[in-house]
């Protein structure tokens, strides 16, 4: 994030005229929380909803959880023209790889077309994107690619500025062999606690599960998400 | 983004640094018999909103030149295609011919497929050529159209994000507009009311943001027919002059005259051929 705070310093300096609002000049970023889970049968993907320029919010419903194919959703977090023109390439490539294979394609493949062109130009994009999804191989699989280009696979994921609140919460929380149900409370609550405390994560909570009947998509509004404190 | 650190300067919100300092000045300059200033007007208002029918599209008039204004009426809705219009803040230049190049472009690829345009498509084409150019094309558009899929509305930034919404605002008076439309937007309005919200909004921005200003034009688009209302509103009439200045000759009394004739002498003489072919 070291890299983050110097860009916003360098974008300030460059807007020197004090009568254009700063955020005219400033990129759009998906300041984020995002993670995935993987569970027995599939993975439970999630997101906020915000989006902004500086410290006013472009987009206060935005749909971080991208499809890449109908089995395959990557989330995103970072610049927002960086994230989004990654995704439409790698939805392009791997739209045209699964037709040359005449199956789905592998969650892995789709990792791994991120991995490449996040680590190609790393040092033009600022993206940290998390893959996941089903295949038929592997089930369900969680890979994060985050801002520099390194591929892993993890059982659980979280990324964007808000990830930071919440690395003590998912570790603690974290047990194997969790039901869906299980999944999608954890990944709600983690959310909830990320966007109570990072002030570029907001909105509405987006959730996602992805097996291999499809995918069945949630939205949890502010009013209705699990409350922490009593404060 | 990340958190600020103590000792990094506030970078939002009002800074009362200089107020002290104006103060001070302008005390001293009204006695010197001088006026303080005046401010610095830059930017736009542009706004889009989705309703029952299809799409409105609103923009404020005015193009500015630093400290001047360069057109009072300048028109910031441009046409890229007979279903799909745009509203472009920023750069002048750079929206101008960014909508031309899509707008052709558009052209050709819909007679290739033999369709009308898609809102999508110059989305597609509108996004992958401001990424190309990675936010040094300084146009950030409201791109709106209906289309066989329905009416769509989209904002795009100069870097290449977009964003699909209901309804959406750009530009420096683009917070004013926003107010309005969070304030009164509901899902499947009339085309009056959605006509009526987008005026307001740009109102908003046009009597509260320092670089919007003049009229209002509103582009409506729905399936069967498209009205572009251009001006729909004139906010800003000029104010006619009360008086007559003008003097009448011999209402200044002439006391005495002398005419003084000047003794010229010519030093050097030359001569510069013209080509007239």
């Amino acid at each position: 994030m070291a890299a983050v705070s110097a860009m916003g310093v360098s974008q300030h300096l460059s807007s020197c005229n004090n009568l254009v609002p700063e955020w005219t000049s400033q990129e759009v970023s998906t300041g984020t929380t995002i993670m995935a889970v993987e569970y027995d049968g599939g993975v439970v993907i999630g997101a906020d909803s915000r989006t902004t320029t500086g410290a006013y919010i472009a987009n206060r419903v935005t749909d971080k959880l991208t499809p890449i194919h109908d089995r395959i959703f990557c989330c995103r977090s970072g610049s927002a023209a960086d994230t989004q023109a990654i995704a439409d390439a790698v939805t392009y490539q791997l739209g045209f790889h699964s037709i040359e294979l005449d199956e789905p394609p592998l969650v892995q493949t789709a990792a791994n077309l991120f991995k490449d062109m996040c680590y190609r130009y790393r040092e033009e994009l600022m993206a940290g994107i998390i893959v996941a999804g089903w295949d038929k191989r592997r089930g369900g699989q969680v890979y994060t690619v985050p801002v520099g280009g390194m591929l892993s696979r993890q059982p659980v994921s979280v990324g964007g500025s808000g990830s930071t609140y919440i690395y003590g919460y998912v570790d603690s929380n974290y047990r194997t062999g969790m039901s869906k149900e299980e999944c999608l409370r954890f990944a709600a609550g983690a959310l909830s606690l990320a966007m109570e405390r990072d002030g570029s994560s907001g909105g509405v909570v987006r959730l996602a599960v992805i097996n291999e009947e499809g995918v069945e998509r949630q939205c949890i509004l502010g009013n209705q998400l699990p409350k922490f404190s009593t404060v | 983004m990340a958190t600020l650190s103590v000792c990094q300067p506030q970078y939002g919100g009002f800074s009362f640094e200089n107020c002290k300092r104006n103060a001070l000045l302008e005390s001293e300059i009204t006695k010197l018999g001088c006026s303080v200033p005046a401010a610095r007007k830059t930017g736009t208002t542009i706004c889009g909103v989705v309703f029952k029918d299809g799409v409105v599209l609103g923009a404020d008039t005015r193009a500015t030149e630093g400290m001047i204004v360069a057109d009072k009426n300048c028109s910031k809705i441009h046409f890229i295609s007979p279903n799909i219009y745009c509203c472009g803040a920023g750069t002048a230049a750079d929206t101008e011919m960014t909508t031309q190049l899509i707008s052709s472009n558009l052209e050709l690829h819909s007679l290739s497929t033999g369709r009308l345009p898609r809102v999508a498509t110059a989305n597609r084409m509108l996004k992958q050529m401001l990424f190309r150019y990675q936010g040094y094309i300084g146009a950030a558009l409201v791109l709106g159209g209906v289309d066989c899929n329905g009416p769509h509305l989209y904002s795009i930034y100069p870097h290449g994000s977009t964003d699909k919404l209901p309804y959406v605002t750009m530009g420096s008076g683009s917070l004013a507009a926003m107010a309005v439309f969070e304030d009164r937007y509901v899902p499947n309005m009339e085309v009056e009311d959605a006509k009526q919200l987008v005026r307001d909004a740009i109102a908003a921005g046009i009597f509260n943001d320092l670089g919007s200003g003049s009229n209002i034009d509103l582009c409506v688009i729905t399936k069967d027919k498209l009205d572009y209302l251009r001006p729909h509103d004139e906010a800003n009439k000029k104010g006619v002059r009360t008086g007559n200045y003008k003097y009448k000759r011999g209402t200044t009394g002439v006391l005495t005259k002398s005419v003084t004739p000047l003794d010229l002498e010519v030093v050097e003489e030359t001569v510069q051929t013209m080509d007239t072919s």
